[in-house]
């Protein structure tokens, strides 16, 4: 537990340091790195010595604050959610560095470190706090650092929309909270989380559905989602990365925790977790296909994987509820599973398209293309991962999807209830599997293959050491994971035990069962890996000695080729929005071609959020015009303020009095 | 005994109600004064048998403080400021009385139902203490000027203190002391305050300062 102390006290000094340094911009940036890096790798040691012999440590201290207390501990859900956390952090960290340069002389950099280091230190207090009050307020710091990260280019009019929605998002997630914290603390006699055990009946009902709305805010669970594409592109992309690829599974590690604070789940609970994973994650991937900018695809595409994991959840929780434990075991591994793959590829997804916008300025899909060739490690890093969040094999998108399908495999075959969430499951996850492959073809193609579209993309180069090694390192992750998956094994089992409430032979018993498969996947694996060297080598061998030369990518009996005649994402995606239009509802303007020599005619289609159109925008809209009648009472008049003071005051004498 | 104790808190009454009347600000800074001078007195009348050195001491320094220091303090705003010597206030003078006699009524019905934590020396120490602090904050809301607003503030600080007298028999002294720190750095800053507006606005007048408020009224109402 020292050394996880001793972390957070670094990320603050260092943090401050930089707050500090903030005439300086360089070096205070510099500072921060050093400091998250050291800090990440201080933080590693309990965690790893953990799942190497299954040490917990806590440690607890009073603090004055009403029933609050300094109580932090370190248990197999901590240390899981622990391991993105450092690992991504030091990676976004170090990107970053370079990332920022190009603000150094504009901006107070400096400032922008101190809330990164606070963000960071905020999220490991948030999974080793043990008391209600510590949790909140960390959380609380964790929304508010992570705002002011967002609004990093607040001179920008659309950056301050999206930190308002992001902050006004955040705040009525911490109102649910707040709700739910407080009833189990007046159910247990206590704000410390080892009192909370095994509350039941209605109450417990009562306690998820306020979790699932409060930490699925957090989360991005549809229809909580809405701050997610507004959020995601405004920040700078290594805080994108470590938003998406962390902090968002602060929901997820939110909802777990609770979980095990309940007792024995209705099947309804596993049920709703199903549904909400079948709604995220079939409109998340439908809105990422629809979208033409980068980064906010890329955080549609979060909503989907958000779905998927709420989809393991719910079946584990479903195992739970009927009594089957490898159903349990596995939704639950596959849920976690797909957390770690998450932070993985996600991050690497947004710290590449980060390095698009770095080096061309756009994050405009259908004004790229090309970049392949300028780019090839860049682009070579963002094809791992957009394989591996396909769910392609080897890669490691495909053992947390393929475990969730094992667990739903597994419910077919039981009674009616779990028969048909087991296929509603699979056939959701399939569905989600397949429009993530052509949402991904649609990014990859159309920003790494062709020809630039404009002129944007003529400039770029290819991103240099520091800012290219966290994407080489976590396009490695993404494959090792895969290939590796049957050895990581083990760290479920110290993991689920508690989660599940099972003990941990069972636990070991049941992941046993899919060890098999996962062998045999990474043994394919491998093998493809080892064809495609063999193939390369082959390649290799053939060419050897003949010219080789590069020529026009569209050379093929056209005259006069032209960027413009290449698919643009839009169109490539549209077969598929076009099929989906009643759900996601993509406006076009058509300006069609007239004549027999049309002189001028375009085509502009557009994919607003329907939630945020149709139900957000309104009631809020409702609100605000309902509430501004009330600015009758705030007319900058202190005399009148001072009134309604004493009117409050004498009111609440005589009230009190008579 | 009691009645030369009921007779002082009679004349912070009407002190209260002689300064709601007044027009003009110089007289009213010294009938805050005076009040002031009076109200630092009743530990002397309220407990004559224990007068100790460290009562004595921080009655002085009250005096001293609320009698000659503030006034002091204030004339100077009221020179340097130049401003018209008139109070100017929203609600005019006779109804400002009625008002002031509204409260004091009200006052005896609260300090008639509040209980005590212990017997207090005079039936009048509790409604008395309740009317100046409400008169106080009277005069915040019906005078314009920031000077009037000052006063209003030191009659408040006048009223708490006599609730003071009344519920802390033994050891006033440090909570007083307390509150008269407050009050000194408030009326210092008020005092630089008041002689900024008046540079930057070229009056103290506070009605004005609505101006400074950061939501103006949308002219039409944008829908999207």
């Amino acid at each position: 537990m020292f050394l996880i102390l001793a972390a957070l006290a670094l990320l603050l000094l260092s943090g401050l340091g930089a707050l500090g340094l903030s005439a300086f911009s360089r070096k205070a940036a510099c500072l921060a790195v050093a400091g998250i890096v050291l800090a990440c790798l201080l933080g590693a040691v309990p965690v790893l010595r953990f799942f190497l012999n299954g040490q917990e440590v806590s440690f607890s201290l009073a603090l004055h604050i009403p029933y609050a207390a300094f109580s932090v501990a370190l248990d197999g859900l901590t240390a899981f959610f622990l391991l993105p956390i450092l690992v991504l952090s030091a990676l976004a960290a170090i990107y970053g560095l370079e990332y920022m340069e190009s603000w150094v002389d504009k901006k107070s950099v400096g400032v922008s470190w101190f809330f990164f280091n606070l963000l960071i230190a905020s999220m490991i207090v948030v999974v080793i706090a043990r008391n209600a009050v510590l949790f909140l307020l960390a959380w609380e710091v964790m929304s508010v650092a992570s705002y002011f990260l967002v609004t990093f280019e607040d001179e920008r009019k659309e950056v301050q929309k999206a930190g308002m929605i992001y902050l006004a998002a955040m705040q009525m997630g911490t109102a649910f909270l707040l709700a739910l914290f407080i009833s189990l603390g007046q159910t247990s006699g206590s704000m410390n989380f080892d009192h909370f055990r095994d509350v039941s009946g209605h109450l417990a009902s009562v306690i998820f559905v306020l979790a699932v709305i409060g930490f699925g805010v957090k989360a991005g669970f549809v229809p909580f989602h809405v701050w997610l594409p507004e959020a995601h592109p405004a920040a700078p992309s290594h805080v994108s990365a470590l938003m998406s690829g962390v902090m968002i599974k602060m929901g997820i590690y939110g909802l777990m925790r609770i979980l095990i604070f309940l007792g024995p789940p209705p099947v309804w609970w596993g049920g709703l977790l199903i549904a909400i994973g079948i709604v995220s994650g079939i409109l998340g991937i439908l809105f990422a296909l629809a979208q033409q900018d980068l980064k906010r695809l890329l955080a549609y595409s979060s909503v989907e994987n958000i779905g998927i994991i709420a989809l393991g959840l719910g079946v584990g929780l479903l195992g739970m509820s009927a009594g089957i434990p490898i159903i349990a075991v596995l939704g639950w591994t596959g849920a976690l599973w797909h957390v770690l793959n998450h932070a993985c590829f996600k991050g690497l997804l947004f710290l590449g398209a980060g390095a698009v916008v770095h080096e061309t300025g756009t994050r405009e899909i259908d004004r790229l293309g090309g970049l392949l060739k300028k780019m090839p490690w860049t682009g070579g890093c963002f094809l791992t991962a957009a394989a591996a969040i396909c769910g392609l094999p080897p890669l490691n998108g495909f053992i947390g999807e393929f475990l969730i399908y094992f667990a739903a495999f597994n419910g077919v075959a039981q009674e009616s209830r779990v028969f048909l969430f087991s296929l509603g499951v699979m056939a959701s996850l399939a569905m989600i599997g397949v429009l993530a492959v052509a949402c991904f073809t649609k990014v990859f193609g159309t920003v790494f293959l062709g020809e630039p579209r404009t002129e944007y993309g003529l400039k770029a180069q290819e991103i240099k050491g520091l800012m290219l090694a966290p994407l080489l390192i976590l396009a490695a992750g993404c494959a090792a994971i895969g290939v590796l998956s049957p050895l990581l094994v083990p760290i479920f089992s110290r993991v689920l035990p508690e989660v599940t409430g099972l003990s941990a032979d069972i636990v070991q018993e049941n992941l046993r069962r899919a060890t098999g498969p996962m062998v045999f996947i990474s043994a394919s694996g491998a093998g493809i890996v080892l064809l495609g060297g063999m193939i390369a080598f082959f390649r290799r061998n053939l060419l050897k000695g003949r010219k080789v030369e590069r020529s026009l990518t569209w050379d093929c009996g056209y005259a006069a080729p032209s960027p413009r005649m290449q698919y643009t994402a839009s169109s490539f995606a549209q077969p598929l929005t076009g099929f989906f239009g009643a759900l996601i509802r993509t406006r076009r303007q058509i300006v069609r071609p007239q004549g027999i020599f049309p002189k001028e005619a375009s085509l502009a289609t557009r994919t607003p959020d329907i939630f945020e159109q149709r139900f957000y925008r309104p009631v809020f809209e409702r609100i605000y015009h309902a509430v501004l009648k009330l600015r009758f009472f705030q007319h900058g008049r202190l005399q009148f303020y001072i009134l309604y003071i004493l009117i409050a005051l004498l009111a609440l004498l005589i009230w009190k009095l008579k | 005994m009691s009645s030369g104790i009921d007779s002082v808190l009679m004349g912070i009454i009407l002190m209260n109600l002689w300064l709601v009347a007044t027009s003009r600000i110089s007289a009213c800074i010294k009938i805050v004064a005076f009040q002031g001078i009076l109200v630092a007195f009743l530990p002397f009348v309220a407990h004559a048998s224990s007068v100790t050195v460290e009562t004595s001491l921080f009655v002085l320094a009250t005096v001293a403080l609320k009698g000659f220091i503030f006034p002091w303090l204030l004339f100077r705003a009221l020179r340097e400021a130049n401003v018209r010597r008139e109070v100017e206030p929203f609600i005019g003078y006779p109804v400002s009385m009625v008002f002031c006699v509204f409260i004091f009524l009200i006052s005896m019905w609260l300090g008639a139902r509040l209980p005590m934590p212990r017997p207090v020396f005079s039936a009048l120490v509790v409604p008395v203490s309740f009317a100046t602090i409400l008169i106080g904050f009277f005069i915040i809301i019906s005078r314009t000027k920031a000077l009037t607003q000052v006063l209003g503030y030191l009659v408040i600080e006048n009223g708490i203190y006599v609730f003071g007298m009344a519920l802390l028999v033994e050891q006033p002294v440090l909570v007083e002391l307390a509150i008269l720190l407050d009050v000194f750095v408030a009326v210092f800053v008020m005092g630089i305050a008041i002689f900024h507006i008046s540079r930057e606005f070229d009056h103290i007048d506070t009605h004005h300062l609505s101006q400074l408020r950061d939501w103006t009224a949308p002219k039409e109402e944008v829908r999207p």
